[in-house]
């Protein structure tokens, strides 16, 4: 059976340049870049090579790029590193409730540790006002982290704004951009940002790979203590084979950004405006414009997102739904709920992701296959009936 | 090795492929409507008795693949059964019926046992109020 993947902001494929870049460091050239011999400074060049793409890339300066173990980890160095190294100065950390989990449980630690945070009202859109920030700021904020677009819904935040007021205020403003680094321009003075998270395998790079931009003078402690390794900011051995699979797939990012969201947004909106003409009862979540070119969003009512994703799966089309039941936690998505969505429209969301490798017949296929399965369920659904 | 990766079982996925009585019953002896508290799923759930006897079972549900892979089995099991024996039917005995549910997974079976239960008690109801 032919497979459609359709979940790129799950992850991504790596390249395959990517792969090839990476593999004669698993091998050949598998020195410790901290080891003076000719071993050793053959990765510590090729790391320095990929730490000027990735700098290049958003306009930071190479010694301001922090290599990670991905988006999760730089997200909570960024948080925890902030935090602790200023409380001095207060207590107070602002987001958004639109935020990853790996920006939310960090936040969450920290409330158990003492500091305050506030979450910022968001629109019916998923969509922060720079207002409310200045509303939300008092003496005692340090930090505000707000990401740059959103995971599930796509929207796009405007975090040059609200950078610009961090800065005004003298308050550390940290975005995760893991969603939009590679697949738009970044520019950090632009965004107005102290701190930014990146990961790889978003990028069609390798997982459990990520970086941290740390603009210079920015005070945060430490969150690997050990050898010497990123300015001490990151002990470990480098990840060498990821972080020049990394700086190969940034290459590449920055070849093909242009022309990929230009082609992503077409088949993007091709696929909104096919379920909302084959499939009623539909509605669009995230904003309709300022949204990831790459990301469709629909709650379909009277269905249930679980069952819709492996009625998919079955056909051979992968997907992602905020539904509860296909949580652990039983709950449903909580960025949906915190755009006003009823539990039940969360529960009947289905996310399809695009990425470099999608074509127009899977999308055509995908419009082929969906309405049938919803048809299907809400035959079975005791809902349905009541409302039709 | 496995050629499907799949989060549930092969029978879960064989019922919620094919879901057995699935939809409405005209003159059921008894509804049953329950909703799972944990995650909002509902089910309903319609028996035909002749002589204490389950002769007929549908069933509408939205939900999991979990949700309606059970409902699909409970009305598979209470066929031919008496009400007594029906009543004793538990979650479990519908999620080893198919062959294991995921732990997460083991309270959509409540939605199932539950609403065979509010089926049965509706069917005594009217019962009571024929007599
Ligand atoms: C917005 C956002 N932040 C952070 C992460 C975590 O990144 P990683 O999987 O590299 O830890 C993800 C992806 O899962 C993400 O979408
Ligand atoms: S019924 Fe919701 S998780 Fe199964």
């Amino acid at each position: 059976m032919k497979r459609i993947y359709l979940d790129y902001a799950a992850t991504t494929p790596t390249a395959p340049e990517v792969v090839e870049a990476m593999l004669p460091y698993f091998t050949d050239r598998f020195g410790n870049p901290s080891s003076i011999h000719s071993f050793g400074q053959e990765g510590k060049a090729a790391i320095e090579e990929a730490r000027e793409k990735i700098a290049n890339l958003i306009g930071a300066k190479q010694e301001e790029i922090i290599f990670t173990s991905g988006g999760t980890e730089s997200n909570n160095s960024a948080l925890k590193g902030v935090a602790y190294a200023n409380q001095h100065k207060g207590n107070h950390i602002i987001t958004t409730p639109l935020e990853h989990h790996a920006i939310i449980e960090p936040c969450n630690f920290l409330e158990k540790s003492g500091f305050k945070v506030t979450y910022l009202p968001v629109d019916k859109d998923g969509l922060l006002n720079p207002e409310e920030v200045k509303k939300a700021i008092t003496t005692k904020t340090i930090l505000i982290s707000a990401m740059h677009a959103n995971n599930e819904i796509g929207t796009i935040e405007p975090i040059a704004e609200i950078g610009r007021i961090a800065r005004e205020r003298d308050i550390y403003f940290h975005t995760d951009a893991v969603q939009t680094f590679g697949h738009l321009p970044i520019n950090v003075d632009e965004l107005n940002v102290n701190l930014l998270s990146i990961s790889a395998h978003k990028l069609c790079g390798p997982k459990g790979m990520g970086a941290l931009y740390v603009k210079k003078g920015t005070r945060m402690v430490s969150f690997m203590h050990g050898g010497e390794q990123e300015r001490r900011r990151r002990a470990s051995t480098e990840n060498v084979p990821g972080i020049v699979g990394f700086g190969k797939a940034v290459e590449i990012a920055e070849e093909k950004m242009e022309e990929e969201a230009k082609e992503l947004t077409i088949l993007r909106d091709k696929l909104i405006k096919g379920i909302f003409e084959k499939i009623d009862h539909v509605c669009l979540n995230g904003h309709p414009t300022k949204r990831l070119p790459n990301n469709i969003n629909v709650s379909i009512e009277f269905v249930e997102g679980e069952s819709m994703l492996l009625n998919l799966d079955m056909e051979g089309i992968a997907a992602s739904t905020g539904s509860a039941c296909s949580s652990s936690s039983l709950e449903p998505s909580h960025v949906l709920l915190s755009l006003g969505l009823s539990p039940e429209l969360a529960h009947g969301s289905l996310r399809f992701t695009l990425g470099r490798y999608t074509k127009e017949e899977e999308i055509d296929y995908v419009l082929e296959i969906l309405p049938k399965i919803v048809d299907k369920l809400r035959s079975m659904s005791p809902l349905y009936k009541k409302a039709s | 090795m496995r050629d499907v990766f799949s989060l549930y079982s092969k029978k879960v996925m064989e019922h919620f492929k094919n879901p057995r009585n699935v939809g409405e019953m005209e003159n059921p002896d008894g509804i049953g409507h329950v909703g799972n508290p944990i995650c909002g799923d509902i089910m309903e759930l319609y028996i035909k008795v002749k002589n204490e006897i389950i002769v007929d079972a549908k069933f509408k549900t939205y939900g999991c693949g979990a949700a309606i892979a059970t409902s699909s089995m409970v009305t598979e099991l209470v066929k031919g059964k008496t009400v007594d024996e029906a009543l004793k039917i538990s979650n479990r005995a519908v999620a080893e019926a198919l062959g294991g549910l995921p732990p997460v997974k083991l309270h959509c079976s409540l939605l199932a046992e539950e609403a065979l239960k509010s089926a049965i008690d509706d069917y005594f109801k009217k019962q009571g109020a024929k007599r």
